[in-house]
Parts: C-alpha cells; sequence; structure tokens
C-alpha cells in the first residue's frame, strides 16, 4: 500500500509540473500585459516590464518562474502591488474551501442516503420521489437554487443571513446551493448500484441466514454499493471548486472564485499561475483520496495495489 | 419415518408486464428426517422457486396462491417475517449455485461465516470466531484459523463452495436446501463437494433438499427423486425406481439425454422442442407437445398421479388401465431388464 501511495505521489507531481508548464506558455499567449492603462506612457511602460522581468524572453521567464515555485515563491501579484500570491490565496482560500467541503459532505452524504432508501424501496413512491428529486438537482444550475434559496430563506422569512460572510450561518445558504448538484448525482448513482447488489446473490445468501432487511442493507448492501460511488466523488469535488465562483458572487462571499476571475481580466501572471496551481493541487490530492478510499472499501483493489 | 416437511398443493403465481405467470403449480411432497431428496428439472421447471418459497425468500412479485408448507406440523407460509427470519440459517438454511458470486467481496470470510451464529445466538464476537475457525476446519479449509481475515477472492470456486457450506451447516440446521450446488464448479471439485455434503448429512443428521439438472449428481446423493416439469412435479420414487423403472416419457427423456458407460451411438439424445410457456399453461399434460408417446387425451385433460409402488407415483395417462402399450426407447427398455433383475417378483405388475 505504501509502494502504491509512493508511485502515486509520484505521478502526482509530474501532472502538475505539466499543468504549470502548458498554463504558463498559454497564459503568455494572452494579449495585453498586466498593465494596461493607457495613460501609462510607453517609456514607463517599458521600465515597468524590465522591472518584473517581463521583457525577457518567455521561456526564460519560465525557468524562473519554475524555480521560484521550487523554492516555494509564487511571486508578487500585479493588482495588488506588493502583496505575494500565496497570502493572497492563504487570506481568500478559507471560505471557499469551506462552503466546498461543507457542501461536498453534505452533498455525497444525503445523496447515498436517498439512493440507499430509493434502491430498498425500488419502484415505490419513495422511489419516484427520490427520482424527481435528482433530476431536479442534476438539472437546475445551482445559481438558480442560490438565488432561490436566498429569496425565499434569507429575504422573506430572515431564517438565514442573505449575503456576506460573517460566521457559520452565513456559510449555510451557499452550501445548500452548491450541495444539490452532488447530492443529486450521487443518489442516482447510489440507487442504480444497490438495485443490482439487493439482486445479487450475496445478498440473498445473507437473507438465508435469517438477517433482517435492515441488517443486510446496513451489513452488506451499502459497502458494496459505494464502491463505484466513490470513483465519482473526485470529479464532483473539481465541479464543486469551480462552480463555487458563481454562487460566491451571489452570495457575495470574499473567495478565491471571484479572485480568479479578476486576476485574468487583468493579466495577472503570477495570480493566475498561483490560483490554477491550487486548483490543481486540490484536484491531484481529491483524486488520489478517493483512491486510496476505494482501496478501503473494496479489499480486491488493495491487494492488487500492494502488489504493484 | 417422521416427516420434518410437507408441502401440500403449493401455487405461486409471479406477476409480470407480460401476466401472470403460473409457475408452481400444485406441488406437493414431504421429506422425512436424515433423507435426502431430489429435485430434477431443467432449468424454467421450478426447482428454485419451490425452495424459495420453503426458505420465504420469493421475489417481490412472487405470490403464493394456494397450499401449505409444513415445517414440523407449522405451516411456514404462515409465519411472520421475524419467524421466518428467526428460521433461516437456523432451523433451515440453502446453499446456493454459484459460489463465485454467493459470499459478499468486501466481508472476510471469518466475519461472514461467524455472522450466521451471532444473528441466532447470543454469542460473543470471539467465540462465533473460534466456532467459525472450527466449521471451516471441518468442510475441509485447511489453516481455516489464520485464514479468517482473508477476503473470498483469495480462495478458489470449490474452496468459496465449502466456505458457503460451513455459513449453511453452523448451525446444525434441520433441513439443508442445495440448490444446484455443484453446477458451477468443474467435475473433480463436484465429486469432492457431494462427499463433503454427504459426510456432513451423518454428522449433523439432517435432511437435504437437493436440486439439480444432472442426473449423474442424483445417483450418487439422493434417496428419493422428485421429476418437475412446467411447475408440477410428473414422477417421484426412490431413486431405483426412477432410474430403472421410470413410467413418465419426460422422465424417459431425461434419462435417455444421460451418457451413461453403454452409450455407443456418436450423438447424445436431446428432448425435442423447449418447454411451455407459463403464462398460459396447457390444458393437458403439459409434456404432450414434446412427447412422442402423447395420447389425445393428453392434449384435453390432466393426468393425475398413478401409483407404481407405494412409494412412486408418476402423472402419465399411460399408465391409465385402457392405455394402448407403447415401445419403450431401447435405453428405457435396458434399464427396464436391469429393474427386473433386481426385483424379480414385483416386476410383472410395473409392467
Amino acid at each position: 500500500m505504501a509502494k502504491y501511495i509512493f508511485k502515486r505521489i509520484c505521478y502526482l507531481i509530474l501532472t502538475l509540473i505539466i499543468i504549470a508548464s502548458l498554463t504558463f506558455f498559454l497564459m503568455k499567449l494572452m494579449p495585453g500585459t498586466p498593465f494596461n492603462n493607457p495613460k501609462i506612457p510607453a517609456s514607463q511602460l517599458a521600465a515597468l516590464k524590465k522591472a518584473n522581468g517581463l521583457d525577457k524572453p518567455v521561456y526564460v521567464q519560465y525557468l524562473k518562474y519554475m524555480l521560484g515555485v521550487l523554492h516555494g515563491d509564487f511571486g508578487t501579484s500585479y493588482q495588488f502591488a506588493g502583496q505575494s500570491v500565496s497570502h493572497l490565496i492563504a487570506s481568500r482560500v478559507a471560505p471557499s474551501l469551506q462552503i466546498g467541503a461543507q457542501a461536498m459532505v453534505v452533498g455525497t452524504l444525503l445523496g447515498i442516503l436517498l439512493g440507499a432508501l430509493a434502491a430498498i424501496r425500488a419502484n415505490t413512491w419513495v422511489d419516484s420521489v427520490a427520482t424527481i428529486f435528482a433530476i431536479l438537482g442534476r438539472s437546475i444550475p445551482n445559481f438558480v437554487f442560490a438565488a432561490l434559496l436566498q429569496y425565499y430563506l434569507a429575504f422573506k422569512y430572515h431564517i438565514f443571513p442573505i449575503a456576506l460572510w460573517n460566521g457559520f450561518s452565513s456559510s449555510m445558504l451557499p452550501t445548500i446551493a452548491l450541495a444539490m448538484a452532488p447530492l443529486a448525482q450521487t443518489a442516482r448513482f447510489m440507487r442504480t448500484e444497490m438495485v443490482d447488489v439487493l439482486n445479487s446473490d450475496y445478498i440473498e445468501l445473507a437473507r438465508s441466514k435469517g438477517e433482517s432487511e435492515w441488517q443486510v442493507v446496513a451489513k452488506h448492501a451499502l459497502r458494496n454499493s459505494l464502491i463505484p460511488v466513490v470513483t465519482i466523488i473526485g470529479p464532483m469535488a473539481v465541479d464543486l471548486m469551480v462552480g463555487s465562483l458563481v454562487v460566491e458572487n451571489i452570495f457575495a462571499i470574499p473567495g478565491i472564485g471571484e479572485q480568479f476571475v479578476r486576476s485574468i481580466l487583468t493579466n495577472d501572471y503570477p495570480t493566475i499561475m498561483g490560483l490554477t496551481m491550487m486548483y490543481s493541487v486540490m484536484l491531484v490530492v481529491v483524486l488520489l483520496l478517493s483512491d486510496i478510499l476505494y482501496g478501503i472499501i473494496d479489499p480486491r483493489i488493495r491487494l492488487q495495489g500492494g502488489s504493484n | 419415518m417422521t416427516k420434518i416437511l410437507e408441502v401440500n398443493n403449493l401455487q405461486v403465481d409471479f406477476h409480470t408486464y407480460a401476466g401472470t405467470v403460473h409457475a408452481i403449480r400444485n406441488v406437493s411432497f414431504d421429506l422425512a428426517k436424515g433423507e435426502t431428496l431430489a429435485i430434477v428439472g431443467e432449468s424454467g421447471s421450478g426447482k428454485s422457486v419451490t425452495l424459495r418459497t420453503i426458505m420465504g425468500l420469493l421475489a417481490k412479485n412472487g405470490k403464493v396462491t394456494n397450499g401449505e408448507i409444513l415445517f414440523n406440523g407449522k405451516d411456514i407460509l404462515k409465519k411472520s417475517e421475524r419467524e421466518l427470519n428467526a428460521m433461516r440459517g437456523n432451523d433451515i438454511s440453502m446453499i446456493f449455485q454459484d459460489p463465485m458470486t454467493s459470499l459478499d467481496p468486501t466481508m472476510p470470510i471469518g466475519k461472514q461465516v461467524a455472522e450466521v451464529l451471532r444473528i441466532h445466538g447470543d454469542v460473543s464476537k470471539k467465540a462465533a470466531m473460534d466456532e467459525a475457525a472450527r466449521v471451516l476446519e471441518l468442510v475441509g479449509i485447511n489453516g481455516a484459523k489464520e485464514r479468517l481475515k482473508d477476503y473470498p477472492h483469495q480462495f478458489s470456486g470449490g474452496q468459496r463452495q465449502r466456505i458457503v457450506i460451513a455459513i449453511a451447516i453452523i448451525n446444525n440446521p434441520q433441513i439443508l436446501i442445495a440448490d444446484e450446488p455443484t453446477t458451477a464448479l468443474d467435475v473433480t471439485i463436484q465429486a469432492q463437494i457431494l462427499e463433503l455434503l454427504k459426510e456432513l448429512q451423518t454428522k449433523i443428521d439432517t435432511s437435504i433438499i437437493f436440486i439439480t439438472h444432472d442426473l449423474g449428481v442424483v445417483a450418487g446423493i439422493a434417496d428419493r427423486v422428485a421429476v418437475m416439469y412446467a411447475g408440477k412435479i410428473i414422477e417421484y420414487g426412490t431413486v431405483d425406481e426412477i432410474f430403472y423403472n421410470a413410467q413418465h416419457p419426460y422422465t424417459w427423456g431425461l434419462l435417455e439425454s444421460m451418457p451413461t458407460l453403454e452409450t455407443n451411438s456418436a450423438r447424445l439424445h436431446a428432448i425435442p422442442g423447449t418447454p411451455p410457456s407459463l403464462l398460459n399453461p396447457p390444458k393437458g399434460d403439459a409434456f404432450a407437445a414434446r412427447n412422442a408417446y402423447a395420447l389425445q387425451i393428453d392434449t384435453e385433460q390432466q393426468p393425475p398421479f398413478f401409483k407404481v409402488s407405494d412409494t412412486h407415483y408418476a402423472a402419465t395417462w399411460l399408465l391409465h388401465p385402457d392405455a394402448p402399450k407403447v415401445e419403450l426407447p431401447p435405453e428405457i427398455a435396458r434399464r427396464r431388464k436391469i429393474w427386473q433383475k433386481m426385483n424379480p417378483t414385483t416386476s410383472k405388475e410395473a409392467e
């Protein structure tokens, strides 16, 4: 297992280097410079470029940047002169991470529950309600949920704060809005899988042992149905990170999503790079974690990993 | 002999989109203590449905429309789900067809075996595990104590079937139901598993209902045989009576299609045609359409059971006193000769 994880981490670092390089060169293809103010005279612009090392050939800039990253230096932002990118991200990342993680946990757990319930009561009204819920959750975009939640739960009934970032209660609405999609997707996956599992031979054997329906579900069906569900958790986490951008805007949360958009609009190269790298690290780590989780749930995979 | 199980006039219907399937049509049989009864028939004849009804494990769209299943005098069909759970795996347990899929792939085998003890009795985890190791050793898993934490995929098919058997016998059930337990195994392993079942039967003193479509397996293990066709039992008797003095043309067909050492033709015999749809079962004998010996009455009226001996009954109009005498297929005629040698006095009546 340790060997398997080590191997995966090596691949992970390679992946990050490739992502960093691609992003760097693509970013340099974008028109304009960080100093887009037309009032800046040409001579001053040249001086600014020189001061920031932007007059050098792209490959030199690339090597310099990568060397810096190796030493943990992600450069300084152009928008906020003098602020280091790592500091900028660190101060903004907490709210985004919090609502993202909350939405992930709430969404997958409720989704698993809803899907399991639909499967156990397959082809009854419970199943139909769950299916309708899943279709709605999947097809309605999260910003629509966000607006609806904001209108009813905050504006009309004052149950939650309407916007801004003041403690836990203000994270509730964005969390619910963001959780709808993963909830729906997990529920659908879970239902399909569990219907299959409940018809399998080992479930019949469990029943023939004299286990009650709930024992059968808790001891045997749940764990086996979870195996494929774990595979979609990775991609769903990515969806959440990107999706939070619009929702953050609606609730005026000082998150990282807003920062990302602004840094692209202003050609703030170090910030773009820093944020891309942060998203990439989160993504590959989530994928690695879901693979490890996969191994914990399914002993057959655990063994293969060890012999690799 | 005390009867431990009596199935009387059992009828089971399945509601499907195509209509109602009459899967079990008036089936009756009994099982004595310590006896092995084989139920033989082709796929879809209702063997498995019969056993699942006894276990109370019918699919949700299945419904018992008539009959009773008396286990030690009490009707299983009238039991509550709680009573059924207490019965399953304790008084009656089941061995399944495919050992590759019948164990939970994500649970160590020791736990899967020990679980049965803990469901039915107040046993500590440790004691249950020790007992699981003992029973696994009994069914032939060597070094079971060290393997309790292993998962099913770490065992071969034959070993997995032994584990399934361990789960079935750990509570010393009064009835062991085996649903084609050797079909998915290769021939050498089949023989080992059959041997094991026979050995265990004397050790734990249990009755066995054994479903199979393989008459070769039946000869080795059963005391009595019931032949099922299209949801009905069409002939039953002792192993010798079925093998050497069969009366129903369908049983003849089964015996003919079984290759023996005496078979010297290049082609194996097969029964022509396919079983009837049980959505609208035929009015007369369900086998009539495939039966070279069918009489006019076979298409009009279902044959009742005719008594051949105290233990042997067959539902075919050929046994009616007015039925014409037919010439037996060569394989069946050969078997009749053996039967006459075995029973020189009674053979005249059987003719």
